[in-house]
């Protein structure tokens, strides 16, 4: 017997066994790999930073009896008719085609119990949306799939779709499989086949025509409805700026790990900021304008917990928006379908194929069958209770920093646990006074 | 008898929620706009039976979403004319500029000029004649609806089409990604000679080629690579 010392098997970090099955996937298809959902990859995010809470300096308000007020207004700059929120969180645009009907519906019941607004997303708008939402963003995006202007008038504000998180410069596909008859009709297209969403939109061009598409949407709906534009991490305070430039309302500021439908997972992983980046730069061009608190700010992209909603709005958001936790809360990836994510290659929470439409938890999918499994009611009442437990979360922690309204949470309230969490939302280093770049040091 | 709405001493807002209520109202009225200046979102949002007339050319999205109302602009019309329109007629006397008609879904752009790039751009069920010539990259990602065209068209006519159905007389300069000529039958002998009517052009279906969609692009093929 050979006695000889061997070292241990070593593995490459640089040729990883994930790595190696992707090259090994590419190898056997050819075609890059699509699935849905925000990036993956660990960036800085809002667990790197810490609540200071009171202290000698400030005293904080009693929990349950003294007042945190969470109201918010969205669209108080232009619109005739701003929106009222009861809560700091609202439902960022998904659209129907890639979530099933039932998933739709109970999205509105949920964000309407909770007090909240819900968005369309491409694909136009349904009636079980519209009808379970007492208030609806609709989306007017690139493809302008289902748009027309009956729908622009009932909804409660528009989002004017320029980018998202997950793919900044980038369009989407909806597979075939998820194109039935109901989601071709909506879009105008052929059943079957996949269906290709526009990158960029089809009638104006930059900041100078935005201003323009955005006055006509405006004199559409009698200048009553809020508009918002929505942008992907890529440059935000440039981004935010040319927004306020083009007349928005609200600027809604989605991150990285903000999800999709479905795209290139090396558009997802690799293009666009992380959210915790962003939310500093845009909130400076804000401040610079003068337009902070005018223009609200809404922030999206990896929002899991109150703790997060309360960080964001640290920084200097207005509200947040949730995609795949709010598809976490009414169903998605749970432990129960565990047997039916292992027969598609997958397991509980990383469950990513949305766009192959065979979700066993019936939630991004236009299979009958597998619709079925999702209680638009059950889902919606999950949904309420998530977003209630979101807002008393960040309640407890505005309140332990002394605040009556959530929105008087401040960077002032914060410390970052890394250097890197520190430079991007310029707050102190844990221990220290000082972050990277800050003026002065 | 018709109302005049003059735009130098009528503010835009005005002007358009004038119009808007009367098409709501479905009154059948007539209006006149003048001195438009090149205003933009002019007549945009008409959801009722209205007759326009804009004595001059207008600046973007003119007649923009319009359903039902007659629009007739007598000078040339800015970036994305009758952009969404539902149904309706609108008729531009001169010359239309970038994406006329983009992502309409019904009623018929009627232009008796020529319009400029991305004519048609992402159609879905309009129909759009144009008497002159039209610009490159017309017809992108067209999905529904007919475009006809009298003169010639510009490099990619037709790119990524889907089932919109393009009609041209003159010469095409290049075709899209999965755009090819097709036979013309005589279903769309007929289709054709009802729109040249409607949009009163001078010209026989019988001189037109109809291009459409090869379907290879439908679904996803590693070996279409190179056409992306």
């Amino acid at each position: 017997m050979d006695k000889t010392p061997q070292t241990e098997p070593r593995q490459s970090w640089t040729f990883s066994n994930s790595i190696n099955s992707e090259i090994r996937r590419a190898a056997e298809t050819g075609i890059y790999d699509i699935r849905g959902g925000g990036a993956k990859r660990r960036v800085p995010h809002f667990d790197d930073l810490l609540f200071l809470g009171a202290s000698m300096s400030r005293y904080p308000l009693e929990g349950y009896r003294e007042k945190c007020d969470t109201s918010v207004t969205l669209g108080t700059r232009f619109a005739k008719k701003p929106i009222e929120l009861k809560i700091p969180v609202t439902i960022a645009g998904m659209s129907f085609g890639a979530l099933s009907g039932h998933a739709k519906e109970a999205l509105g019941r949920g964000a309407t119990m909770a007090g909240t607004s819900t968005t369309t997303g491409d694909g136009g708008m349904t009636e079980e949306e519209r009808g379970h939402s007492e208030k609806l963003v609709y989306q007017y995006l690139p493809s302008r799939y289902g748009m027309n202007p009956d729908d622009l008038r009932r909804a409660d504000a528009i989002e004017i779709v320029v980018g998202q998180g997950a793919k900044p410069g980038g369009g989407g596909m909806l597979l075939g499989q998820k194109i039935t008859e109901r989601v071709a009709g909506m879009r105008d297209l052929p059943i079957g086949i996949d269906q290709r969403s526009a990158c960029r939109h089809p009638d104006w061009t930059g900041p100078d025509d935005l201003e323009i598409k955005i006055l006509e949407i405006r004199e559409i709906t009698n200048w009553e409805k809020p508009i918002y534009i929505k942008v992907g991490g890529a440059r935000p305070y440039y981004d935010v700026a040319l927004a306020c430039k083009a007349g928005a309302d609200v600027i809604v500021l989605d991150g990285m790990q903000g999800g999709t439908a479905a795209t290139q997972d090396v558009f997802i992983e690799h293009v666009g900021q992380p959210t915790l980046a962003c939310i500093r730069p845009a909130v400076q061009a804000l401040q610079d304008l003068g337009l902070h608190r005018e223009v609200q700010l809404v922030v999206s992209g990896g929002i899991r917990t109150g703790a997060d909603v309360a960080k964001a709005l640290a920084l200097g958001a207005d509200a947040v928006a949730i995609g795949t936790a709010a598809l976490v809360a009414l169903g998605d990836n749970d432990p129960k379908w565990e047997a039916e994510y292992n027969k598609l290659g997958s397991t509980t929470g990383a469950y990513d194929d949305w766009h192959e439409g065979r979700d066993p938890a019936g939630i991004t999918t236009q299979d009958p069958e597998l619709m079925k499994r999702l209680d638009p009611i059950a889902a919606g009442r999950r949904l309420r209770n998530y977003l209630n437990v979101l807002t008393l979360e960040c309640q407890t922690l505005a309140r332990a920093c002394g605040h009556n309204h959530v929105h008087n949470l401040e960077p002032e309230d914060l410390c970052a646990l890394t250097m890197e969490a520190a430079a991007m939302a310029q707050v102190p280093l844990a221990g220290t006074n000082w972050y990277p770049g800050k003026p002065g040091f | 008898m018709s109302t005049t709405l003059d735009m130098t001493t009528t503010e835009l807002r005005e002007v358009n929620s004038t119009l808007q209520s009367a098409a709501k109202a479905h009154a059948n009225e007539d209006y006149v706009i003048t001195n438009p200046r090149g205003s933009h979102a002019m007549a945009c949002g008409l959801d009722g039976p209205l007759s326009v007339v804009v004595k001059g050319s207008t600046g973007y999205y003119c007649a923009g979403m319009n359903k039902e109302a007659t629009v007739t602009v007598e000078g040339s019309a800015g970036p994305g004319v009758a952009e969404n329109m539902m149904s309706g007629v609108v008729t531009i006397e001169g010359d239309a500029s970038q994406y006329a008609g983009a992502t309409g879904h019904g009623g018929l752009l009627n232009i008796k000029g020529n319009a400029s790039s991305r004519c048609g751009i992402s159609m879905k069920g309009i129909d759009i004649v144009v008497h002159g010539n039209i610009g490159h990259m017309s017809a992108f990602m067209a999905q529904k609806g007919n475009l006809v065209v009298l003169g010639d068209a510009g490099d990619a006519l037709g790119d990524s089409l889907y089932e919109a159905r393009l009609f041209v007389r003159g010469n095409v300069k290049s075709l899209g990604a999965d755009c090819i000529e097709k036979e013309m039958r005589p279903e769309h002998i007929e289709i054709l000679k009802e729109l040249l009517e409607k949009a009163g052009a001078d010209a026989k279906p019988e001189e037109f080629k109809r291009y459409g969609s090869a379907r290879k692009l439908y679904n996803f093929n590693i070996d279409h690579a190179d056409e992306y």
